[in-house]
């Protein structure tokens, strides 16, 4: 193997762990919600500027910033499923993706309004320098990035399988009129639900600060691709988005790099359209694919 | 003989369509140029509206890609224009034969493998992007410079200096498309169309060929939001794949039907006529402050989408027909 | 002479047999009654044979003819009809247009559609409200108004799956006497039903299913004095006396 395939395989697996958060987050709350979310990469976004805005504006590192970002976004998650999310959680799915859809807009141009539509980008000092392992380059921000997203899933992985919320959280995802038997605060657990998929993603979002120049409608170029990893891993299957988060950032730079860019973002389009097809409920079996 | 709900519903259908019709034949008379734009930029968004609202609205087969539809009349004609000095006249025809060729394709695949509701929504973006990459990075489709279409002001070249004539003409093509739709409705096509998106499985058990007919709204659908592509071409002169397949013309297709009301005759026109005028208040209002338009477009469609499901005009016929909400 | 023949029928759900070899015969202009118990495979034998989805193996014979690979929609395109057992309206359609939707199937023209439209509304005496919307219909009107639609596809078979669920007393014997009405008019029917006395007071031959196969079959006294019959039936039979 060449050391530019193996370079492209290091950043495709750095990257793709961010892209995974990201489809976690959509994906656990497409599991709980049944909800296909079009608001997602606008919720990224976000998440990029309230690391900018902690970062620039009031000094913070922009690592520091994460936990005070990680708070704000379940604040917004859980917000913006009290409204409005909740109002069209049992219409047709148009309908939920029209209203996803009408509240990207506004996250987004909210940002335009604030932060105008210049490209941001923000240093982190003593990580302009790549780091060299043998012949290998990695940018620091993209290592720790990765290890922040080992962590952050940790943390998500606790939630829901060690903690009463969690228990919740995924006894509504299995079965609504089930845990609203055991008596459970469904409505409770939905915003909760939706304020953990925000946090996923906007910490996603908040780690790519450091590394990319960030605009307001950045998010939108993510948003699909969180849906490929999402549909390839099984909606709602919260493992499944982590493995195919991992394989798409491979694909990517690996195809990238033998065919260049816009064909590799024809083949993950590709890609999706026949495991649309061919598989529907993902790679890694079932998730909660909704009938109809 | 007709019932008294049938005939009252008719009549306020045709009574709106009239004034509607009327409004838009003055309206040029009294405007200048920038009023002029402005009812232009609406008769396109009412005409892409009337595309989606036959293949989603009436059918129900919710696409979230008509951009790619778009795109390809925008390109078909003005490739051949360009390469061939083909007449845009022939060319939109030429679009919208491959647009609807597209559409029964992408149609074909995922209603053969049974893909609804948000899956089939995404498979329609996914090809719509896939048609934006792949016109971006094709030199034979001329990249990312897109195309230039020189002016000439001439009937066969599809250029007027008059304004009022590009007006006319994309009133005629939502004329044509809205009666199309009109007799549609009232025939089996749209009685089918309907029944399927009620219930496809009851739709089939009587004899309802549900393959068919949705490939064949499919196809017509296209071919309007092809039409709609080639008039954009030739009106402003310039088209590249950021322009014409990105996934804000698939939403310029569907909000006019959401605010005004999808599968219903005057629903689109109506929304098209509220949303683009608000927005060039928002424009004139907000001067400076990019993005507050996109906010109440936002708004928009969030409120309507909670409060008034059925659109403006969908809730007023809903009623007449003795319907709850 | 049968007019529908379903011999052998297998159904598999992930390797849950739902019907166990299932055979029966429908003899043309009779009404057949298919009986059992909830759960006994009654509907998913019917589904086989109305081709909602396809038997696993087993072959359903229409007119001489092999039909089971064929559609719903091909089907009725030959004669044979179904209803639902929840009612399927069309509800943003008016109550004709949702019959006509059926009448296209034989019609040459619309006019043709919906004079058929409106003599099967007639027969199932819903013509006064033919204008209104079908969502706003009772579970009574809606259930006449779903046998109006398949008999608008002017069927020679017509399968009837529980029509009389959720029904009112006055109701259930209004279907009754408009089941015999359409049988006089010479359809065959293919009825499931699992209130006793409805299948024993409408049917000329009847098949009794228990957990996917065929326990007994005959004529209704016959089968209501089967032993077999009874032990299957004795809670049901008890409820309804």
């Amino acid at each position: 193997m060449s050391i530019q395939v193996l370079q492209s395989l290091l950043d495709g697996i750095l990257m793709g762990g961010v892209y995974a958060l990201a489809a976690l987050g959509l994906s656990l709350i497409f599991g709980v919600l049944k909800i296909t979310n079009f608001a997602h990469g606008a919720m990224m976004t976000v998440g990029m500027y309230v690391v900018y805005a902690l970062a620039s504006g009031l000094g913070f590192n922009a690592y520091l910033a994460l936990p005070f970002a990680m708070i704000l976004m379940f604040v917004i998650g859980f917000l913006i499923q009290r409204f409005p999310i909740h109002y069209i959680e049992h219409a047709p799915a148009h309908n939920q993706l029209l209203l996803t859809l009408g509240m990207a807009y506004i996250l987004e141009n909210v940002l335009l309004v604030i932060f105008t539509p210049n490209y941001k980008t923000l240093t982190v000092d003593g990580f302009e320098k790549a780091l060299r392992i043998g012949n290998l380059t990695v940018a620091p921000a993209k290592l720790v990035a990765f290890a922040v997203v080992v962590f952050v899933t940790g943390c998500i992985y606790f939630i829901l399988y060690r903690t009463h919320t969690g228990n919740s959280i995924r006894a509504s995802a299995q079965n609504d009129t089930g845990a609203k038997l055991m008596g459970i605060n469904v409505r409770n657990i939905r915003a909760i639900a939706f304020g953990l998929g925000a946090v996923c993603t906007g910490i996603a979002g908040g780690l790519l600060t450091p590394i990319m120049s960030i605009y307001p409608t950045l998010g939108e170029s993510f948003q699909l691709k969180c849906f490929v990893i999402a549909v390839l891993g099984g909606m709602g299957n919260l493992w499944g988005a982590l493995l195919s988060g991992l394989l798409i950032g491979v694909i990517e730079s690996l195809s990238s790099y033998y065919l260049g860019g816009s064909w590799s973002e024809m083949l993950i389009y590709g890609i999706f359209i026949l495991i649309l097809f061919v598989r529907p409920t993902g790679l890694f079996g079932r998730g909660n694919r909704r009938e109809n | 003989m007709e019932g008294e709900i049938v005939v009252k519903t008719k009549r306020v259908e045709q009574g709106t369509l009239l004034i509607l019709l009327v409004i838009a034949l003055i309206f040029p008379l009294l405007s200048e140029r920038y009023m002029l734009s402005v009812g232009i930029s609406i008769l396109i968004m009412a005409l892409l509206g009337q595309s989606w609202n036959i293949m989603s609205g009436y059918a129900g087969q919710f696409s979230f890609g008509h951009a790619a539809f778009f795109g390809l009349g925008a390109y078909t004609s003005s490739i051949l224009y360009i390469d061939f000095n083909i007449s845009p006249w022939v060319g939109m025809i030429a679009g919208m034969c491959v647009a609807a060729l597209v559409g029964v394709l992408i149609g074909f695949l995922s209603f053969r493998y049974k893909l609804r509701g948000d899956f089939f929504a995404l498979v329609t973006l996914a090809f719509a992007e896939i048609l934006r990459v792949l016109f971006n990075n094709t030199k034979a489709l001329k990249g990312a410079t897109g195309i230039l279409i020189p002016y000439k002001d001439a009937w066969k070249e599809f250029q007027f200096a008059n304004d009022r004539i590009f007006y006319f003409i994309i009133l005629g093509m939502v004329i044509l498309a809205t009666l199309f739709i009109g007799v549609m409705s009232r025939r089996k096509f749209g009685i089918f169309l309907i029944a399927i998106k009620e219930n496809q499985e009851a739709a089939g058990s009587l004899g309802v060929p549900v393959l068919q007919y949705k490939l064949v709204a499919m196809a017509i659908s296209a071919a309007i939001a092809a039409m709609a592509g080639t008039f954009y071409a030739q009106y402003y002169g310039f088209i590249d794949p950021t322009v014409v397949f990105v996934s804000s013309i698939s939403v310029e297709a569907i909000v006019p039907c959401i605010i005004g009301g999808a599968g219903t005759l005057g629903g689109p026109l109506l929304g098209a006529l509220v949303i683009i005028p608000l927005q060039e208040l928002s424009n004139n209002l907000f001067e400076g402050i990019n993005g507050m338009n996109m906010i109440i477009y936002g708004v928009l469609i969030v409120l309507f989408v909670v409060f008034c499901r059925d659109g403006i005009y969908g809730t007023v016929i809903r009623r007449l027909k003795g319907a709850r909400s | 002479m049968e007019a529908l023949k379903a011999v052998d029928i297998c159904k598999s759900f992930r390797g849950n047999m739902a019907v166990n070899h299932a055979s029966m015969d429908v003899k043309a202009g009779e009404i057949t009654g298919l009986i059992g118990a909830n759960g006994a495979g009654k509907t998913t034998l019917f589904n086989c044979i109305s081709g909602y989805y396809p038997a696993t193996s087993g072959k359903v014979v229409y007119k001489g003819e092999e039909v089971q690979h064929k559609t719903a929609q091909h089907l009725c395109h030959m004669g044979i009809a179904r209803t639902f057992q929840i009612a399927k309206p069309f509800g943003m359609l008016s109550a004709l247009d949702n019959v006509a939707v059926g009448g296209y199937n034989k019609a040459k023209s619309r006019k043709e559609a919906y004079q058929i439209a409106e003599k099967s509304l007639e027969m199932v005496e819903l013509l006064d409200r033919k204008d209104n919307l079908a969502m706003l219909l009772n579970t009574g009107e809606q259930r006449r108004l779903e046998l109006a639609r398949a008999l608008a596809t002017q069927p020679e078979v017509l399968l009837l799956d529980e029509v009389m669920a959720g029904l009112t007393p006055t109701e259930s014997r209004e279907m009754i006497k408009l089941i015999k009405k359409v049988n006089n008019a010479g359809i065959t029917i293919l009825m499931i039903e699992h209130i006793m006395p409805v299948i024993m007071s409408l049917s000329n031959y009847v098949y009794v299913m228990e957990r996917g196969k065929m326990i007994a079959q005959g004529l209704p006294e016959e089968v209501a004095n089967n032993p077999k019959v009874i032990e299957s039936y004795l809670g049901k039979g008890l409820e309804v006396e």
